[in-house]
């Protein structure tokens, strides 16, 4: 634990992949096997079951702190982790401890078979044995929340630098559906991988924006500079669901999402068409709520997501269906060097002989002969319920990650409201000793009503200067929120905006974020709520 | 008692009986300073009062401004109140005020720290009716490590990057942490060098007898290769300047209480933190508002919401005040005083 310990400081205290690369390097030649494979499914997402909840664990470290509940949340509010808090917040330990990261992984693990006060006094003890730095990464581990800044792409790196494997290789290895309890080092590094897991899903090639939130609006003339002829490529529908990968292999199915989650039971709906696709097939597109033929908001997915059960309800209320864009594995064939434009062929022809054609959709490909007209386009994509275009150069490999050059995505501008700031609350984490989170209000009559609260899009200097006015203005305070004299006038930008009888404004905004500081406005020359409802329709 | 020794009104903390403020926010008539940080020394009063430790710096950063100084342990008389200074330990000259009128006796700590840091007079707890308090880290999740401790991090971090060929950064504020980062270096490992507000800062310090170890300052024509495998000591504002940016292959680290939190090291882009602060921790103001055997406690900067309520549970009776101090302190919030010079 020690070495994973120092292992998770040492990466914190570089920003510069090189040394990351090189510290991980390092780390693993010189920790065990079991250790090696433990580290690599902590830091891909394979965390061990929780076996305490956390309002034990906070209890406990309370009565070790000697701190009343309300001093530990306001603790908390400042530190903004939960694993940290209490790392802080427990006395010095009277002992120390020689277990490597699996012994204690087993341990957590064994937990399960012991009642309340074994694991109380099992936990006191563990506490006990550890410095500040390994209790912190031991209760992220042991709150299941245990996350790292460091990319998959850089242990791939280290590990690659380590065994001579081919990158994309032991990517495409430490996807998929291991489990470090059966899984060894040796499989993983093994040159001949027998028996290939078949749930194992390809690393997605992500898309690179064509413009920053702070660029200005990219012209048609500045999109033929940046990527030449329209000719080369293929434009699509940017869609406003969840990435997918679905799987068909030796008669079973597999849904992945992006964020590398095995999702194959949350869209029971979609295995009607994956189970008649030809074996050996990987598809990668949108899984997307759809009615008719007409794809619904996010919202409507947003319903879902997160349900433990799926009722009739929320099935009949949130309809899905499979936008496929992309094929990566043809009849068990590896097929991701192709070219898009063959690939393109392949996903047709597949669509085509599907009989599920209510659930299993192809994603249009939008033709276009200037930018221009794409620009135009471009500014319907709401019409179209979709939030952009993605943009494919016809001749590209499906790329692992995000590789610059082949695969852009150019978004819809979002839409803008003036409103003044309302409320402000200090940061969480990163920005913990500063007033970063902000409510922003629109006029309704003589009266400011809160809109949105958002908190990412000012530079820090920005905001040191809205920390300064906040902590010199505050009217009044309710535990971490200050309400603020009204004074500051801030652009906000937001994706869509809904009706909602749960806000005092009567709408919801969708992802609202700061564009920038209105310094040239006063409170007076803010948006009106009226503005806002006529963007319902 | 028909008004309080001290209060807090729109200028500073005031002292209707003597006529004075401690450590005013807008300009008065008679001021009497806690210690030169830009919070609490403030331009544009008539008069000063400070420690004669904080004589120099204040001619430095307010100009020619009229000045008395006093010793610790002394005391003086203003309008019939008595006026002492005792030592802080927050920096060089810092003081906490004692005001005492008809047997009534308040202190204003101005900021303070209770380890010694071997540079500014070691902190003395001084009994009173009231005490006037800071929190900046009145929060339990801020414990300080021994010094020695921090400084054997900071040097061995140095150590390393002058191995690699490196140049070490380290920021902490001008007055007060800069002094005290260059007492912990290991000078074997290599040379100091300062950015121009810190070697002001110094040279300030020096006219007032305080002695620092050797170190260069950065000059517009330094040549950057030379501070290879040494130290740069430079004030936060300097981070991420192209000041900053012209050194060879920097390693650059943050010097602040801070630094306790992983999120807060990580919104400052250091490649290292190091947790050393100048102001009491969690137990250092628990231990020093016990030894001064107050009954009310009036907190300033920082966490003074729940460090209050913390303290009326203790039994204190104990009330934040609204200042504008730790707005432009050394670990409040980066400065403007800096940028100017
Ligand atoms: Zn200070
Ligand atoms: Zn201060």
């Amino acid at each position: 634990m020690k070495d994973f310990a120092k292992l998770f400081s040492d990466l914190d205290e570089t920003n510069k992949t090189s040394e990351k690369v090189s510290i991980l390097k390092d780390y693993f030649m010189f920790v065990s096997d079991a250790d090696k494979i433990s580290t690599l499914a902590l830091f891909t997402g394979r965390k061990p079951k929780r076996q305490i909840n956390s309002t034990l664990i906070k209890t406990w470290a309370m009565e070790l702190a000697h701190i009343p509940v309300w001093l530990f949340e306001e603790s908390y509010q400042v530190v903004g982790d939960l694993g940290e808090t209490i790392a802080l917040l427990l006395p010095e330990p009277m002992g120390s401890q020689n277990k490597s990261l699996t012994d204690w992984i087993a341990e957590i693990n064994s937990l399960s078979t012991l009642g309340e006060s074994e694991k109380k006094a099992w936990l006191l003890d563990a506490w006990d044995s550890m410095d500040r730095q390994e209790r912190f990464v031991f209760n992220k581990i042991l709150t299941g929340s245990f996350r790292v800044g460091v990319s998959h792409s850089l242990i791939v790196k280290a590990l690659a630098e380590l065994s001579g494997l081919e990158a994309s290789v032991l990517t495409h290895r430490i996807m998929g559906n291991w489990d470090p309890a059966v899984f060894s080092f040796h499989d993983l590094m093994q040159e001949q991988d027998a028996s290939e897991d078949i749930s194992r899903p390809y690393p997605f090639c992500l898309a690179y924006p064509v413009q920053e939130t702070s660029d200005q609006v990219k012209s048609a003339e500045d999109m033929e500079t940046a990527l030449g002829s329209p000719d080369q490529w293929q434009a699509e529908w940017k869609w406003d669901g969840i990435r997918a990968q679905v799987i068909f292999r030796g008669g079973e199915i597999f849904i992945w999402s992006r964020g590398e989650d095995l999702v194959t039971d949350k869209f029971p709906e979609l295995h009607r068409f994956i189970s008649e696709l030809p074996d050996g097939t990987v598809l990668d597109g949108e899984a997307i709520c759809f009615s008719g033929n007409c794809p619904l908001p996010f919202n409507v997915l947003q319903t879902r997501i997160g349900r433990k059960n799926l009722t009739k309800k929320i099935m009949a209320d949130s309809p899905m269906a499979f936008i496929a864009y992309d094929c990566l594995e043809l009849e068990g064939d590896d097929i991701r060097s192709m070219p898009l434009r063959y690939r393109r062929s392949i996903v047709e022809r597949i669509h085509a002989e599907n009989a599920h054609q209510d659930i299993f959709k192809l994603s249009e490909v939008v033709s276009f002969n200037s930018w221009q007209e794409l620009y135009d386009l471009r500014l319907r994509a709401r019409e179209h319920v979709a939030e952009g275009f993605m943009l494919k150069r016809s001749e590209s490999v499906y790329q692992t990650g995000r590789k610059r050059g082949d695969w852009w995505k150019w978004k819809v501008d979002p839409l803008t409201v003036d409103a003044v700031m309302v409320y402000a609350q200090k940061g969480h984490g990163r920005r913990a000793d500063l007033y970063t989170d902000y409510t922003f209000a629109v006029w309704d009559g003589d009266k400011l009503v809160p809109v949105a609260k958002a908190y990412s899009g000012l530079t820090d200097k920005e905001i040191n200067q809205v920390d300064h006015y906040v902590k010199r203005n505050t009217l009044e305070k309710f535990g971490p929120v200050r309400t603020v004299k009204p004074g500051l006038v801030f652009e906000i930008g937001f994706e869509g905006i809904n009706a909602s009888s749960r806000h005092k404004s009567g709408v919801a905004l969708r992802f609202p974020r700061i564009l920038r500081w209105r310094h040239d406005k006063k409170i007076e020359e803010a948006d009106h709520i009226e503005a806002l409802k006529a963007m319902l329709a | 008692m028909a008004q309080a020794l001290l209060q807090f009104n729109d200028k500073g903390i005031y002292c209707a009986a003597g006529d004075f403020y401690i450590d005013p926010w807008k300009p008065v008539d008679r001021a009497v300073i806690t210690h030169a940080h830009s919070d609490h020394a403030r331009w544009g009063h008539k008069h000063y009062l400070a420690h004669h430790l904080s004589r120099e710096v204040m001619y430095y950063r307010l100009g020619d401004i009229s000045l008395e100084t006093m010793e610790y342990g002394e005391s003086t008389t203003i309008n019939g109140v008595q006026v002492s200074f005792y030592p802080a330990g927050h920096i060089v000259g810092s003081a906490q005020v004692r005001v005492e009128y008809k047997g009534e006796v308040w202190v204003a700590s101005g900021d303070y720290k209770l380890e010694d840091d071997g540079l500014s007079a070691p902190f003395e707890p001084v009994k009173c009716h009231t005490f006037i308090s800071e929190c900046t880290f009145g929060m339990p999740v801020y414990k300080w490590r021994p010094q020695a401790e921090i400084f054997s991090g900071i040097n061995d971090w140095w150590r390393l990057n002058a191995e690699e060929g490196r140049t070490t950064v380290i920021a902490g504020y001008s007055l007060g942490k800069a002094q005290r980062i260059m007492q912990g270096l290991d000078l074997s490992i290599g040379s100091i060098y300062l950015h121009g507000v810190i070697a002001n800062t110094n040279e300030a310090l020096e006219r007032n007898g305080i002695r620092l170890p050797p170190a260069e300052r950065i000059t517009a024509d330094f040549k950057r290769e030379q501070a290879r495998g040494g130290i740069v000591i430079c004030p936060p504002s300097a981070v991420g300047s192209p000041w900053m940016r012209k050194f060879p292959s920097v390693s650059f680290g943050y010097c602040s209480g801070w630094m306790a939190i992983r999120g807060a090291k990580r919104r400052r882009a250091a490649d290292r933190g190091f947790v050393l602060s100048d102001h009491a921790d969690w137990d250092g103001l628990i231990e020093a508002i016990g030894a001064t055997e107050c009954e009310s406690v009036c907190l300033t900067h920082g966490s003074t919401a729940s460090f209050s309520r913390y303290l009326r549970e203790l039994g204190y009776d104990a009330f934040e005040a609204e200042t504008h101090y730790g707005v432009e302190d050394d670990e409040a919030g980066e400065t403007k005083v800096e940028e100017a010079v």
